[in-house]
């Protein structure tokens, strides 16, 4: 099982169409209301990172397996500047937004696995999983 | 593509129900018409009911708060009602505090409380 949906995000529109498609992916799995809101949220949060810092990118969200475990995987992607200090932007409050979107760690609280992959000046690539219990 | 909120007056008091997802423009929007009713009723209260609402983000988090900050500043005081579990859940986990916010289960308490808390 490999289903997998994207959205590409260039305007804020497309941050609502990115976290519906995510809702109605959370629902398709079978994920709670709660768990729906985590995801939904998340997805929100990566994809208004995206837009903010990057200007546009890609929130592709694939429903995966693994063993017995299903889950819903989250892949925000972008070919922005790059985040210089990834430890900094792991910390609780900072921002260089002026609060706008609550960071990073926020979103790695809602969601299960969470990676990041970045290269300064290059782009950016955060993975974040939430799996069915 | 983009929808108003209807703010209806109620004696002394506005009263709002968000019923869809709120998108970046909608709420901003919100924002100013929120303030101009305010303005031009005089109200003292406004009661916020978000029940429909099944999730917030941070960026309608930050919009809810400045409107509630802005409207004290007009002497108005809000009072945000019908935040469902889920809703509370992820914004706690997010990491979003609504500081000084005055809340109530539903919009009957909510009128309650807001009428309670402008005789005081």
């Amino acid at each position: 099982m490999n289903l997998r949906s994207s959205v590409d995000i260039i305007t804020e529109w497309d941050i609502v169409a990115a976290r519906q498609l995510g809702r109605n992916e959370a629902k398709d799995v079978g994920f709670g209301t709660v768990d729906q809101a985590r995801i939904t949220t998340a997805i929100s949060e990566l994809a208004r990172n995206i837009y903010l810092y990057a200007g546009k990118g890609n929130i592709e969200i694939k429903q995966i397996a693994e063993g017995n475990l299903k889950g819903l995987q989250v892949i925000a992607s972008d070919k922005g500047p790059g985040i210089a200090d990834v430890r900094k932007v792991m910390e609780d409050g900072f921002t260089t937004s002026g609060g706008l979107g609550a960071g990073l760690p926020g979103v790695k609280r809602l969601m299960d696995d969470f990676k990041i992959e970045t290269v300064f000046g290059e782009g950016t690539v955060i993975s974040a999983t939430k799996w069915l219990r | 593509m983009m929808t108003r909120i209807p703010i209806l007056k109620l004696r002394e008091c506005l009263i709002v129900s968000i019923q869809w997802e709120l998108d970046d423009q909608t709420a901003l929007a919100f924002q100013e018409d929120l303030l101009a009713k305010l303005h031009t009723t005089a109200a003292r209260g406004v009661v916020l009911d978000l029940t429909p609402i099944d999730f917030i983000d941070s960026f309608i988090a930050k919009v809810l708060g400045d409107v509630i900050n802005m409207s004290g500043l007009m002497g108005a005081k809000v009072v945000i009602t019908g935040i469902q579990p889920a809703v509370a859940i992820t914004l706690i986990e997010l990491g979003i505090r609504l500081e000084n916010v005055v809340t109530a289960l539903d919009l009957e308490n909510g009128l309650e409380k807001l009428e309670r808390e402008l005789e005081d």
